[in-house]
C-alpha cells in the first residue's frame, strides 16, 4: 500500500481492509506510552477546512505516537484559499512541505482533487457529502475486535441513512465484506435510493422504520445523529429523534451480546444510562480511531509493523 | 427498405442511428442551428433498431470533441462523411473509457463545479441508458441530466 491514496473506502480491496485491521491491533499493544520510532522524520499536513474534533486530533496523535510530525492550517478563514488561492494550488504547496496529507473540505469530491495535485499520499478525511474512508475504517475494526468477523454479522444502521457522511460507506463496506444489513430510519431520512441499489447488488438489506421490531435480530446497532436541520419543524424533529433513541429498556430486547456504536457526537440517539452497560461501544470505537490511523499511515508511507 | 424522404447531401457529415427521439439533443449540442443547414429525419424505420432518427448536415465535419459529446447521446451512431454525395468515410461513434471535459457535473457542490484548474471527468458505468459518474464526486448522471449539462 506504499504510495496508495486514501479517497473512498472502494479503493481498498477487503484482503487490505483485514491487513489494516492486523496492523493497528498490533501497534495498538506495540505502542503504549512513549510511542515508538517508526515514522521519525515524517510530517503530516493536517489540512480541515472544516471543523473536526476526533479526526483531526487522532490523525495528529497517530502521528505522534509513531514519531512523526503534523504541520496544520490553524484557521481555515484566514488562509491562503480565503485570499482567493485555488486548492489545488495549496495543495501543491503543502505537498512539499509534507511526505501526507490529511484532508476535509466542505466541497465533494476535494480530497480526490488533492490527490491529482499532491505527489505524496492523500487520505480523505470527508469531504462534503461524500466518503469519510478512515472512519469507516475504524467502525469496521470495532466490529472485527468485538465480534471477531464481519461476515454473517447482523447490523442495524439507525438514524439519518440520508445525509450522514459516515453511513453511505459504511454500508456499502459491509455488504462486500458478507455482513447483513438492516436499514432503520424515518421515511424522510431513509437512504438515497442510488445507494440502495449499489447495496442491493451484493445482498438485500432489510429496510425497517422501527428499531424496537428489529433489534432481537440484531449483533451491532450503529446509530447516527439525527440534525434537527433536516426537519421543517421542532416538534416533528422531536417526535422521530424520540422514536429512535436508544435505551437500556429498548436494548434489554435484543441479543444479550448486542453492542452500540456511534460515531459521535451523539446529541441524544443513546442515552447516556447506557454508556455504563455492557452493550457500550461508542468510545471504544473512538479510541480505535488511533490504532486505526496509525496502521494507514505506516502502510502508506512504506513502514510496515 | 424504405425510401427516406429528405434529400442527400452534397458534402458534409450524416448522423445515422441516433436512438429515436435525440436528433433533437444531437442538433443542440452540436450547435448545429447556429452555423449550419440541416435535414433532420425522426423516427425512421430502421432494420438494426426498429426505429431511428438521422441528421445530416450540409457541409461540415466533425471535430473529435464533437464526436465525444454525440457518443452522450447517442453512443451507437454512424458518421459518414459525405464527398460528392458518396459516403467518402463511414465510421461508429467510439465510447471513450473516460468523459473528459464534455459534461458538467450536475452536483453543485462538485469541487469540479468550483474555480480549480481541471476538467470535469466521468467513468461510464452504462451505455443503455447512457450513465456516467463523476470521478470526483461520484454522483450518476443519465439521460436528460446529461444532455442538459454538455458543455
Amino acid at each position: 500500500m506504499t504510495g496508495r491514496d486514501i479517497i473512498s473506502i472502494s479503493d481498498l480491496s477487503i484482503e487490505e481492509i483485514f491487513e489494516i485491521f492486523g496492523a493497528a491491533e498490533r501497534l495498538s499493544k506495540a505502542v503504549t506510552g512513549r510511542g515508538i520510532d517508526l515514522l521519525k522524520g515524517r510530517v503530516l499536513a493536517s489540512l480541515f477546512f472544516e471543523p473536526s474534533t476526533r479526526t483531526r486530533l487522532s490523525f495528529e496523535s497517530a502521528m505522534a505516537k509513531l514519531g512523526g510530525t503534523s504541520i496544520s492550517i490553524s484557521d481555515p478563514a484566514s488562509s491562503s484559499l480565503s485570499k482567493g488561492e485555488t486548492l489545488a494550488d495549496t495543495i501543491k504547496i503543502i505537498d512539499s512541505y509534507s511526505d501526507v496529507i490529511v484532508i476535509r473540505h466542505p466541497k465533494d469530491g476535494a480530497a480526490k482533487l488533492a490527490s491529482r495535485f499532491a505527489e505524496h499520499p492523500v487520505i480523505n478525511a470527508g469531504d462534503g457529502a461524500g466518503q469519510h474512508p478512515t472512519q469507516t475504517l475504524l467502525d469496521l475494526f470495532t466490529m472485527w475486535k468485538e465480534k471477531k468477523e464481519i461476515s454473517g454479522l447482523n447490523v442495524g444502521i439507525v438514524g439519518d441513512l440520508r445525509y450522514g457522511r459516515t453511513v453511505h460507506s459504511l454500508a456499502i463496506a459491509l455488504v462486500r465484506m458478507g455482513a447483513n444489513l438492516f436499514l432503520i430510519s424515518p421515511e424522510e431520512l431513509a437512504m438515497p435510493s442510488h445507494l440502495l441499489r449499489a447495496i442491493s447488488v451484493e445482498s438485500s438489506p432489510k429496510i425497517s422504520n422501527s428499531l424496537e421490531r428489529i433489534i432481537p435480530n440484531l449483533d451491532v446497532v450503529y446509530a447516527t445523529r439525527i440534525q434537527k436541520e433536516r426537519f421543517p419543524d421542532e416538534a416533528e424533529y422531536l417526535k422521530v429523534a424520540d422514536s429512535y433513541k436508544i435505551n437500556a429498556k429498548l436494548l434489554s430486547k435484543g441479543k444479550e451480546d448486542v453492542i452500540v456504536m456511534h460515531p459521535l457526537p451523539r446529541v441524544n440517539e443513546i442515552d447516556s444510562e447506557v454508556d455504563s452497560t455492557k452493550y457500550a461501544k461508542y468510545f471504544d470505537q473512538a479510541k480505535n480511531g488511533v490504532p486505526v490511523r496509525m496502521a494507514i499511515l505506516s502502510k502508506i508511507l512504506g513502514e510496515e509493523y | 427498405m424504405e425510401e427516406l424522404k429528405i434529400e442527400k447531401i452534397k458534402e458534409g457529415t450524416v448522423i445515422d442511428h441516433i436512438p429515436k427521439g435525440n436528433a433533437i439533443n444531437v442538433i443542440k449540442i452540436l450547435g448545429i442551428c447556429s452555423d449550419s443547414s440541416a435535414s433532420i429525419g425522426i423516427n425512421v424505420p430502421s432494420s438494426r433498431m426498429g426505429s431511428k432518427d438521422i441528421i445530416k448536415i450540409e457541409g461540415r465535419s466533425l471535430s473529435a470533441t464533437e464526436i465525444a459529446k454525440l457518443s452522450m447521446v447517442a453512443p451507437k451512431a454512424t458518421i459518414n462523411q459525405i464527398r460528392n454525395y458518396k459516403v467518402e468515410i463511414k465510421s461508429n461513434v467510439d465510447l471513450p473509457e473516460r468523459v473528459i471535459g464534455i459534461v458538467r457535473c450536475i452536483n453543485t457542490r462538485c469541487i469540479t463545479r468550483a474555480m480549480e484548474p481541471i476538467k470535469s471527468e466521468f467513468y461510464i458505468v452504462a451505455s443503455e441508458p447512457m450513465t456516467i459518474r463523476c470521478i470526483y464526486c461520484e454522483i450518476e448522471m443519465n439521460g436528460n441530466m446529461i444532455h442538459d449539462n454538455i458543455i
